[in-house]
């Protein structure tokens, strides 16, 4: 029994191993490596974002005073350098444009952004970010390598002339860091929490362990061991 | 403490029926590993009744507000984002615990006289919770909802002769939209629970009836002592409520493990395309349902159309799961226990597990020739294991069984 | 070990110790379902301040905000109105003149109690329009002397339909009406000489 049984887990785990480098897809992605515990990274992400992104793109499912809880920043300081339209510190971020203006002027309308380190991964944003390339026969004059023929244009340029690599690169990383934490605001505090409720249920775990063992003398040569 | 105790006895069974099924319920003292899952898999039904109860108070089922609402939960309401993953890790634990629960009946003939409806009544409850998934699934409304929900219903459709009208009935419009939604809603909360909590109380009054099974499929009532209690059997209360205790308490440390550091699990328990408001205009480039029900919608595109329907691969996909009700009548060998098993059987179990195992991973996979092939041969080892049972049950050498349990 | 002598006091230690430290699990995890009770963050966003720009507000012109879902009054009273609320008869007719009653919880410490506005700022009064009876919205009855509320004794204030409760020009309740304490005043404060914002207290120097 034991060995095929042996067999059964090494299929098992094959397959699933298989199932992981199938859902690859043939599209390459660099890895952005980003840290959501970094909280100055984060900062400088929403600063980015606020700046260049959300003209056009809304991170609707967020708030303004979340973002200021969640990055240490005080509810003052988001309102001078995060917010450029006179909503109240409570609201949710939106975007000025209407969308059919969007449709006329992109010819798609800027998707909001609040899950779309969800939906397509930090790697995916970092990629495309750093993706734009000239193309004289398009709308904007650029192209994507990630997403070939996207209505967007290069909104970052100006800082890839006047910065350096690294710079531009870290500049990148940090608005995707951002949007990974925009996507799930919560995991900030989700691991941390995990490892005391862990900690917790080991504890728990030993007690019950040894309150089984100590009953199930019983059954092991007490008054319902073994009989004949 | 007695006064009590004699007022409530005297007006309700409350003694009575804690000494029948706890303190005087004899189970056999052999219980292994694959015994763990029934105490695990109500703990879990609970988990989700409680958890689905405090999402309900801040999910909004109309397909304008649903996705919006969500997100909701898992921002501005707090501790909601728990809730939401507590619920969500939860059903796919659910099938975990299900999973390994019908398969201890597999190893041990669990399903075999006189528990053959114990058996069914697990068949019933096992479809129950695969249309509670299904439904749940639905109600964020992304587009792995929106779109699985379309493929799943649509199949409805083929069904001859009523299958177009049947599909609009069902949906209560004319595709997927607000009106499903609603009725996915109300379902999900309120009928299918219900449905769910008798078919558990049914399947626990069957069980306790006869008796478990154990391990070495030997029947503990064969051998009682001179104040009839079974020789092999110990008192449920307190040795199985303590060791039970002790299982749930690992069964969390893993639940938590994942709900803490992975609750998506990289798209497995919460898929990726989902993340994304439902669009009728556009299709996802891939849409599988989620890991727990794949290895039955493989063998659904297993089958090909045939006279222009996809009924034939419909009708497939629910006799592989019925199918699995007949095993008491198909199981023509004497022997119950795995341990004691003729050398047929325990190939025959082997291939299934691992064509299963092989359904389900294509499920998640993209349609390609190789991908096809390989669901066509699963599917057929699948059917085979049922319906070659009577024969290779009724060959090969089985072991003698023992007389009473081995430790 | 054939024979086995069950340590009860051990049984009782262990079972007591999981029963407590299970307790004050359950604890721990009943929490986070009583907090999504809580109001959610928008619930607290709709509850923001309100910020009421005054500059055009004429004396005896009564103005309606929203705030947390209840109707704030705003309205300009002038020196002869503001006479009138500290004159013997009037305070002898209400319940709770001071504010120091019943009514001790029903306005922020920095109003004044004789005509429950803030210091300086005199003139003008922030009301919460819920009659404190059953929560009727009162009407506005400035003109004294109207003949239906008691001629010559009216001196000005707000009539609630629902079951007769009467309010001076200062919120304060009348005795002998259903209503138990006086009108409500919300926190506020002079954001510049010509913006209040309601749900904000004054900023303490």
């Amino acid at each position: 029994m034991k060995t095929y049984i042996k067999i059964k887990l090494f299929l098992v785990a094959l397959f699933l191993s298989l199932g992981v480098l199938a859902s690859g897809g043939e599209l390459h992605l660099e890895e952005a490596h980003t840290d959501i515990s970094d909280t100055a990274s984060l900062q400088n992400g929403a600063k980015l974002f606020m700046n260049y992104c959300s003209g056009c793109h809304a991170i609707s499912f967020m708030r303004y005073n979340r973002i200021a809880k969640d990055l240490d920043l005080s509810d003052s300081a988001v309102i001078e350098n995060l917010m450029f339209t006179g909503e109240k510190v409570g609201e949710l971020i939106t975007t000025a444009v209407p969308e059919d203006a969007a449709s006329n002027w992109f010819g798609g309308v800027p998707p909001d952004l609040s899950l779309v380190a969800r939906s397509k991964g930090t790697d995916w944003i970092y990629s495309y970010l750093r993706g734009f390339y000239e193309d004289e026969s398009k709308l904007f004059g650029v192209n994507n390598s990630v997403l070939p023929n996207a209505s967007m244009p290069d909104v970052l340029w100006s800082l890839k002339e006047s910065q350096s690599e690294t710079e531009f690169d870290q500049g990148v990383r940090d608005i995707t860091n951002f949007l990974d934490y925009v996507g799930e605001p919560a995991k900030l505090i989700r691991t941390e929490l995990g490892a005391w409720v862990l900690s917790f249920l080991a504890l728990l775990f030993v007690l019950s362990y040894f309150l089984k063992k100590e009953y199930w003398k019983d059954v092991k040569y007490g008054i319902w061991r073994s009989r004949e | 403490m007695n006064k009590k105790q004699n007022w409530i006895d005297q007006r309700f069974p409350l003694t009575k029926t804690w000494n029948e099924h706890l303190a005087k319920y004899y189970a056999p003292r052999n219980f292994n590993f694959w015994y763990f899952f029934g105490s695990l898999a109500i703990l879990v039904l609970v988990l989700q009744l409680v958890t689905g109860i405090f999402l309900t108070m801040h999910f909004k089922p109309d397909a304008a507000n649903a996705f919006a609402s969500v997100e909701y939960i898992m921002r501005d309401v707090e501790w909601g984002w728990l809730m939401r993953y507590l619920h969500s890790t939860g059903a796919s634990a659910f099938f975990v615990i299900i999973y390994f629960h019908m398969y201890r009946g597999l190893l041990y003939g669990s399903y075999k006289a006189p528990r053959e409806l114990i058996w069914l009544l697990g068949m019933a409850l096992y479809i129950a919770l695969m249309a509670e998934a299904f439904m749940g699934y639905v109600l964020p409304w992304g587009q792995m909802s929106y779109w699985g929900a379309q493929v799943i219903i649509s199949l409805f459709g083929s069904v001859p002769v009523i299958g177009p009208d049947l599909l609009v009935w069902i949906l209560g419009d004319y595709a997927v939209g607000d009106p499903a939604l609603t009725r996915f809603f109300s379902l999900h909360v309120v009928a299918l629970p219900l449905i769910l909590v008798v078919l558990v109380f049914l399947h626990i009054v069957a069980l306790h009836a006869v008796g478990s099974n154990n391990p070495d499929g030997v029947e503990i009532k064969k051998t009682k002592d001179k104040d009839g209690i079974p020789k092999d059997g110990i008192p449920f209360h307190p040795y199985y409520t303590v060791k039970d205790i002790m299982g749930v308490f690992v069964f969390l440390i893993i639940f938590c493990s994942v709900l803490f550091y992975a609750p998506a699990l990289n798209g497995y328990f919460l898929e990726h395309a989902n993340f994304i408001e439902a669009n009728p205009l556009q299709t996802p480039d891939h849409i599988a349902p989620l890991w727990y029900l794949t290895p039955f919608y493989s063998v659904l595109r297993a089958i090909p159309p045939m006279f222009g329907s996809q009924f034939p691969g419909v009708l497939a996909m629910f006799a592989a799961l019925l199918i699995l009700a007949a095993l008491p009548w198909l199981d023509r060998s004497p022997v119950k226990s795995i341990r004691y098993r003729s050398s047929p059987f325990k190939w025959a179990l082997g291939i299934f597990v691992i064509s299963f195992v092989i359904l389900g991973w294509l499920g998640m996979e993209p349609v390609t020739p190789r991908n096809v092939l390989l669901a066509r041969i699963c599917t057929f080892l699948y059917f085979a294991f049922f319906i070659l049972m009577p024969w290779y049950t009724s060959i090969g050498k089985t072991k003698e069984v023992p007389e009473r349990v081995t430790e | 070990m054939s024979e086995q002598t069950i340590d009860l006091k051990k049984r009782r230690f262990l079972t007591q110790a999981t029963s407590v430290v299970g307790a004050v699990g359950t604890g721990f995890v009943a929490w986070p379902f009583l907090s999504t009770w809580k109001p959610s963050a928008r619930a607290k966003a709709a509850g923001a301040p309100v910020d009421v720009d005054i500059s055009k507000l004429e004396t005896g012109q009564l103005v309606r905000v929203l705030w947390r879902k209840k109707p704030v009054w705003i309205f300009k009273r002038d020196a002869e109105t503001l006479k009138s609320l500290e004159s013997e008869s009037l305070l002898e007719a209400l319940a709770d003149p001071e504010g120091s009653g019943n009514s001790k919880n029903q306005q922020p410490k920095y109003v004044t109690p004789n005509y429950r506005s803030i210091e300086g700022k005199e003139e003008l009064a922030v009301i919460v329009g819920v009659c404190t009876h059953l929560g009727c919205s009162p009407t506005y009855r400035p003109e004294p002397g109207a003949a239906d509320l008691g001629g010559d004794s009216w001196k000005g204030g707000f009539y609630c339909p629902c079951h007769g409760s009467k309010f001076d020009l200062a919120g304060r309740v009348y005795a002998g009406v259903p209503a138990p304490t006086n009108l409500m005043i919300p926190p506020y404060s002079f954001v510049s000489e010509t913006l209040i914002r309601i749900g904000v207290d004054p900023v303490t120097s």
